[in-house]
C-alpha cells in the first residue's frame, strides 16, 4: 500500500469517469444506479482513509505516507499527509457519503449531480494531501468548477448571481496567490512543500514604489496568500459570497460548502502562511485577530436580523470561522489545536445543521423562519436532532463546539487580552441567534395550517444523522480523540515557528 | 545551391503541390474535385509536419543566412501545419453545405501556408515580408470567399486595407533598419545594433516600426480593431483558421525578429512588448463582455490570448520563448475544439453566433456540453485543466525576469476574462429552455471537438511531450 493517499484521492475521480462514461439513460433505475454508485465509492474512499488512519503516527511530526513523482514545469506529484492534514482528509471521506445519502430525493439531472461531488471530494482531499504548491494550487481551484455547476445548475432561485458572485470572489482572491507561488519557486528554486518549509524567504525590509514594506517579501508573499484564504475562509469584510451561496446552494452543496471547503482556508493559513511566513506573519497577526474579532461579532448580530435559516447559518459559520482565525495567528499550542478542532467540530455541526434546514425545506419548499413554528409538535425527533446540533453550535459543554471556542479562547487570551475578550461576546451571541431560531421554529403552537400534515424524519434521515450526533457528543467528551493525532505537529509548529521568530527579531531590531 | 534549396525542401514540395492542385482541379472537376483536394491538402499537411517533426535537426542556413532552419522553426511549422490540416477537415461540411466549397479554398490555405512556414523560418527583412505577404494576401482572399455576403466581402475588403497598412508599416520599418544597418540580414542587425546595450535612435525607429506591423498580425492592443469585424464577417471555417496557424506564425514570427534581430536590444522592445501585453489582455477581457456573438468573443479572446503570449515574450529570456511556445500549441487546440463546437451551431440549417441560442444545450446534447465546458474553462485558466499551465508558464517566465507586475496583471485580466467564458457555461447549463438549436450530425466536428476537450484533461500529466522540444526549440532563439 505505498501509494494509499492517491488511493483515497482518486477513487471517487474514478467513480465519477465510470458514472459518466457507463451509465446511459435517464430512467428511475439509472437514477438509482448513479446514486448507489456515488454512495458505494464515497464509502469505500471513508473505509481507505481509515487505513490511512490505522497507519499514521502520531508521534512523527513529519510528512507521512509520502509518494513523489515527477512532473511537468519541474513541478512535482508529491503528496502525503501529516498530524495538520490526515484529520481533513478524514472529515472529508466521512461527510461525503452523508451528503451523497442526503441527497437522495434529487431527481434532476442526477447522474451529473452525482458526478460533480465526486469530483469535488476527490479534490477537496487533494488540498488537504497535497505537498506540491502548483498541486495545491490545482486542486483548491478546481474546486470551484464543480461547486459552480452544482449552486448554478440544482441551486435556488437566485442561483446564477450566486454562482458567479461564488466563482468571480474565489477566483480572484486566489490568483493573487498563485503569482506569490510562482515568486516562491523562483526565490526558492522548488514547489516541494516540505523544501519550502525549510526555506527562509527574505524578511528585510524593501522599497516598492515609494513604500516601505517592512517584513520584505514575506509580508508581499503573506498578504498574497491572506487574499486567497481570507475570501475561502470567509473572514470579514470579504465573506459576502458565502451567503448569497449558501442560501442558492442545494442542501448538499451548502453542507459541502460549509462543511470542507471553508475549512481549505484554514488548512492554508496553518500550511503556508503561518510556517513560511513567520515574521510577516507575526507582524500582521493583530490585523488578523482583530478582524476575527470584529467577524465575530458584526456577523452575530447580522445573524440575528435574518428571516431566512440558511443565511442565519451561514453568517453563523462566519462568526465561527473567527475563532479559527485567531487562533491560528494566536500561534500557541492552544491557540492551533483549538483552531483545527473548531474546523472539525464546525465541519460536522454547520453540515449537520445545513442538513436540518434541508429536511423541512424538502417538506414546506421554504427556508423563511416565520413560515414555521410548533414543529416540535409534529416532528419530535427532529427536534431532538435540531436541539442536539443548536446546542453544539452555541458551543454547549459536552459537545465538541465548546472544545474549540475553549480552546481557542484560551490561546487567544495568552497573546491578547482585549481580542479575547471581544471574541468570547460572540458566544453569548450565538446563543442568541441559534436558541432564537431554534424557538421560534420549533417551539410554540403549531397554529400554520400548512404545517398540520408535516412528517417527522424518515429512516433515511435519522440514518444520515445518527453518525453526525455521535461525533459531536463524542468529540466533546473525549477530546483527545482529536489533539492526541494533531498535538505533536501543532507542537512542532509552534516550535519552528518561535525558533524562526527569534532568529528574525535580532534582525529588525538592528535595522530600526 | 543545391545544399540551400534541400533547407527549403519542405516549403518547396508544398509550393509544388499548391499549384498542381490548382491545376489539377482547373482541368478536372473545378469544384467538384474540391473535396478530394482539400481532403489531399490536409494529408499534405499531415505528411510535412511528420517529415519535418521527425527528419529535421540542427541548424541550417540557406541562401546566405536569409533562410533558417532551427529547432524554433520547426517546432512553429509542425504546429502550423497540423493546426492548418485540422480547420481544413473540420470546415468542409460547413463550406460545402453553403456552396463556399470552391477549389481555390484548399490551394488557397496551402499557400498561405507556405507563407507561414518562410516567416517563421525568416533570417533577412525580405525573406520576413515575403512570408508575411505570401500568406497575408492569401488570407484576404479567403476571408471575402463568400462574394455575395456583404459581411464577408466588407471582412475581407477590411482585413486587406488594414493588413496594407500594417504591411507599409512594418516595409518603412525594414527600410529604417536597412538603411541604419546596412543590411537586411538579421546577423547584420544584430552586429549592428552590438555593443551599448540600447538601439542606436535610427535602429530604434526600424524596431518600433518593425514590432507594429508585426502587433498588427498578431492583433495586439492598440492594432487589433480588424479582429472582430474580420471574425464575424469571414465564413466560421475561415475564422477559425484565422484564429489558429496565421496567430501562431505571427507570435513565431514575433519572436524571431525580436531574438535574432534584435537579441541584443530586449531593454528597448521589453517594454514594447509588455505594453502590449497588458494592453491586449484588459481590452481583451474588458471588450468581451457586452459580446453576444460567438464569433467576435471568441475574437477579444484571442485578443487577450495574445497578450498572455506575449508576457512570454517580453520576459526576454529563453524560459520566456518556451512559455510562449507551450501557451501557443495550447491555444491553438483549445480553438480548434472551441471552433469546432461553433462551427456545429446551427438552426433549421442556418449558421447562429448568438450564445444566447445555446440556452439548455446541456439537456439536449449533454457530452457535447461537456467538452465544450471544459474548453471553456480551459480557455478561462482555471486548473487543472490544460489552458492554466499555459498561464503558468508564461507567469513564471515573467516572475523570473522579474517583471511580477506583468504577472499580477495577467492574473487580474484572466479573473474579468473568466466571466464571459463562465456567461457561455451559464447558457449551456442554466439558461431557460428556448428554440432549440438543430442537432449535430457531423461525427468529424464532435470527434475535433471531443479530442480537444480531452487533450485539456489528459495533457496535465505530461504535457504531451511538448515541454521538451519547445524548450530546446527557445534555446536554439534565443543566445
Amino acid at each position: 500500500m505505498d501509494n494509499l493517499v492517491s488511493i483515497v484521492t482518486f477513487i471517487p475521480l474514478v467513480a465519477a469517469v465510470i458514472l459518466a462514461l457507463f451509465l446511459r439513460g435517464d430512467d428511475a433505475a439509472a437514477r438509482r444506479n448513479a446514486k448507489w454508485t456515488a454512495l458505494t465509492a464515497t464509502t469505500f474512499t471513508f473505509l481507505a482513509s481509515l487505513l490511512l488512519l490505522a497507519g499514521f503516527d502520531p508521534a512523527d511530526t513529519g510528512f507521512q505516507f509520502v509518494e513523489e513523482g515527477t512532473w511537468i514545469f519541474g513541478l512535482r506529484y508529491k503528496v502525503g499527509v501529516d498530524g495538520i492534514s490526515i484529520l481533513f482528509v478524514l472529515l472529508t471521506t466521512f461527510l461525503m457519503p452523508l451528503t451523497i445519502a442526503a441527497c437522495w430525493d434529487v431527481e434532476h439531472r442526477v447522474k451529473e449531480y452525482m458526478i460533480a461531488f465526486l469530483v469535488l471530494e476527490t479534490l477537496m482531499i487533494g488540498v488537504f494531501v497535497a505537498l506540491d504548491l502548483v498541486l495545491f494550487y490545482l486542486f483548491f481551484e478546481a474546486g470551484l468548477i464543480p461547486m459552480f455547476l452544482i449552486i448554478g445548475i440544482w441551486g435556488g432561485k437566485d442561483r446564477i448571481y450566486a454562482a458567479f458572485k461564488f466563482f468571480l470572489y474565489t477566483f480572484l482572491g486566489s490568483v493573487l496567490m498563485l503569482v506569490a507561488m510562482i515568486a516562491m519557486y523562483v526565490d526558492a528554486g522548488t514547489t516541494d512543500i516540505v523544501r519550502l518549509l525549510g526555506h527562509r524567504f527574505g524578511s528585510d525590509t524593501i522599497s516598492l514604489f515609494g513604500w516601505q514594506i517592512v517584513g520584505g517579501m514575506q509580508t508581499l508573499l503573506w498578504l498574497a496568500f491572506f487574499a486567497s484564504f481570507a475570501v475561502k475562509m470567509p473572514m470579514w469584510p470579504v465573506h459576502t459570497w458565502l451567503p448569497d451561496a449558501h442560501v442558492q446552494a442545494p442542501t448538499a452543496g451548502s453542507v459541502v460548502l460549509a462543511a470542507i471547503l471553508l475549512k481549505m482556508g484554514g488548512y492554508g493559513f496553518l500550511r503556508f502562511s503561518l510556517p513560511m511566513f513567520p515574521v510577516a506573519s507575526d507582524l500582521l497577526a493583530p490585523l488578523v485577530l482583530w478582524l476575527s474579532a470584529i467577524a465575530i461579532v458584526y456577523t452575530s448580530l447580522v445573524a440575528l436580523a435574518q428571516s431566512d435559516m440558511k443565511k442565519l447559518i451561514a453568517y453563523s459559520s462566519v462568526a465561527h470561522m473567527g475563532y479559527v482565525t485567531a487562533g491560528i495567528f494566536a500561534a500557541n499550542q492552544q491557540g492551533i489545536d483549538g483552531a483545527i478542532f473548531q474546523m472539525l467540530s464546525h465541519g460536522f455541526i454547520s453540515g449537520a445543521l445545513f442538513l436540518c434546514v434541508g429536511v423541512i425545506y424538502d417538506r414546506m419548499h421554504t427556508r423563511e423562519i416565520d413560515a414555521y413554528g410548533g414543529l416540535v409538535n409534529r416532528m419530535p425527533a427532529y427536534a431532538l436532532v435540531f436541539m442536539i446540533f443548536t446546542m453544539a453550535n452555541v458551543g454547549l459543554p459536552g459537545t465538541s463546539g465548546f472544545i474549540g471556542e475553549f480552546l481557542t479562547l484560551t490561546g487567544i487570551f495568552q497573546v491578547n487580552t482585549w481580542v479575547a475578550a471581544v471574541a468570547a461576546t460572540g458566544v453569548i451571541l450565538s446563543a442568541a441567534y441559534a436558541l432564537w431560531l431554534y424557538r421560534r421554529v420549533v417551539f410554540g403552537d403549531l397554529i400554520k395550517e400548512s404545517l398540520r400534515s408535516i412528517t417527522d424524519m424518515t429512516r433515511r434521515e435519522k440514518a444520515i444523522f445518527a453518525p453526525l450526533v455521535a461525533m459531536t457528543i463524542l468529540l466533546g467528551v473525549y477530546p483527545s480523540l482529536v489533539t492526541d493525532v494533531i498535538g505533536p505537529s501543532v507542537a512542532a509548529l509552534v516550535e519552528n515557528h518561535r525558533a524562526e521568530l527569534a532568529e528574525a527579531a535580532p534582525l529588525r531590531l538592528a535595522q530600526n | 545551391m543545391s545544399a540551400d534549396l534541400s533547407v527549403i525542401l519542405p516549403e518547396a514540395a508544398l509550393s509544388v503541390f499548391a499549384m498542381a492542385g490548382l491545376l489539377w482541379a482547373v482541368y478536372t472537376g473545378k469544384d467538384r474535385a474540391a473535396p478530394t483536394l482539400l481532403w489531399a491538402t490536409a494529408a499534405a499537411f499531415v505528411v510535412l509536419a511528420l517529415w519535418i517533426g521527425w527528419t529535421g535537426s540542427g541548424t541550417q542556413r540557406a541562401f546566405g543566412g536569409s533562410f533558417v532552419n532551427d529547432g524554433f522553426a520547426r517546432f512553429a511549422k509542425v504546429a502550423i501545419l497540423l493546426s492548418a490540416a485540422a480547420v481544413l477537415l473540420m470546415g468542409e461540411g460547413y463550406m460545402a453545405r453553403r456552396g463556399l466549397l470552391r477549389f481555390e479554398y484548399p490551394v488557397l490555405i496551402a499557400l498561405s501556408v507556405v507563407g507561414m512556414m518562410v516567416m517563421v523560418s525568416a533570417g533577412d527583412l525580405i525573406v520576413l515580408y515575403m512570408g508575411l505577404e505570401l500568406q497575408s494576401l492569401a488570407l484576404y482572399v479567403i476571408a471575402a470567399l463568400r462574394r455575395d455576403s456583404v459581411k464577408s466581402t466588407e471582412a475581407g475588403l477590411k482585413y486587406f486595407v488594414l493588413g496594407a497598412l500594417s504591411s507599409g508599416l512594418l516595409l518603412y520599418g525594414a527600410s529604417l533598419a536597412y538603411g541604419f544597418a546596412g543590411t537586411t540580414g538579421f546577423a547584420g542587425i544584430v552586429a549592428a545594433a552590438a555593443g551599448a546595450g540600447h538601439l542606436p535612435l535610427g535602429l530604434l525607429l526600424a524596431l518600433v516600426f518593425l514590432l507594429t506591423g508585426l502587433a498588427f498580425k498578431v492583433s495586439a492592443v492598440p492594432f487589433h480593431m480588424w479582429t472582430p469585424d474580420v471574425y464575424e464577417g469571414a465564413p466560421t471555417p475561415v475564422t477559425a483558421f484565422l484564429a489558429t496557424a496565421p496567430k501562431l506564425a505571427a507570435m513565431a514570427l514575433f519572436a524571431r525578429v525580436a531574438h535574432d534581430a534584435f537579441g541584443g536590444a530586449a531593454g528597448d522592445w521589453g517594454q514594447i512588448v509588455a505594453f502590449l501585453a497588458v494592453a491586449s489582455m484588459f481590452l481583451g477581457a474588458v471588450a468581451a463582455i457586452g459580446q453576444r456573438n460567438i464569433k467576435r468573443l471568441m475574437a477579444y479572446s484571442s485578443i487577450a490570448h495574445m497578450g498572455f503570449a506575449l508576457i512570454g515574450l517580453a520576459a526576454g529570456t529563453a524560459a520566456g520563448v518556451k512559455a510562449m511556445l507551450i501557451y501557443m500549441a495550447i491555444y491553438v487546440v483549445m480553438n480548434i475544439g472551441t471552433f469546432a463546437f461553433i462551427l456545429a451551431m446551427e438552426r433549421d440549417g442556418r449558421p447562429v453566433t448568438d450564445i444566447g441560442s445555446l440556452n439548455q444545450y446541456a439537456a439536449r446534447e449533454p457530452t457535447r456540453a461537456l467538452a465544450m465546458l471544459v474548453l471553456l474553462f480551459s480557455l478561462a485558466g482555471v486548473p487543472p485543466l490544460l489552458g492554466f499551465f499555459g498561464k503558468f508558464a508564461v507567469l513564471q517566465a515573467a516572475v523570473a525576469a522579474g517583471m511580477t507586475w506583468l504577472a499580477v496583471a495577467g492574473v487580474i485580466a484572466s479573473v474579468i476574462g473568466a466571466f464571459y467564458y463562465l456567461r457561455i457555461v451559464y447558457f449551456m447549463y442554466f439558461g431557460e429552455e428556448r428554440e432549440p438549436l438543430d442537432p449535430v450530425r457531423s461525427p468529424v466536428l464532435s470527434a475535433f471537438l471531443i479530442a480537444s476537450a480531452v487533450v485539456m484533461v489528459v495533457g496535465v500529466a505530461n504535457l504531451f511531450g511538448i515541454e521538451g522540444p519547445a524548450a530546446a526549440a527557445a534555446e536554439t532563439l534565443v543566445r
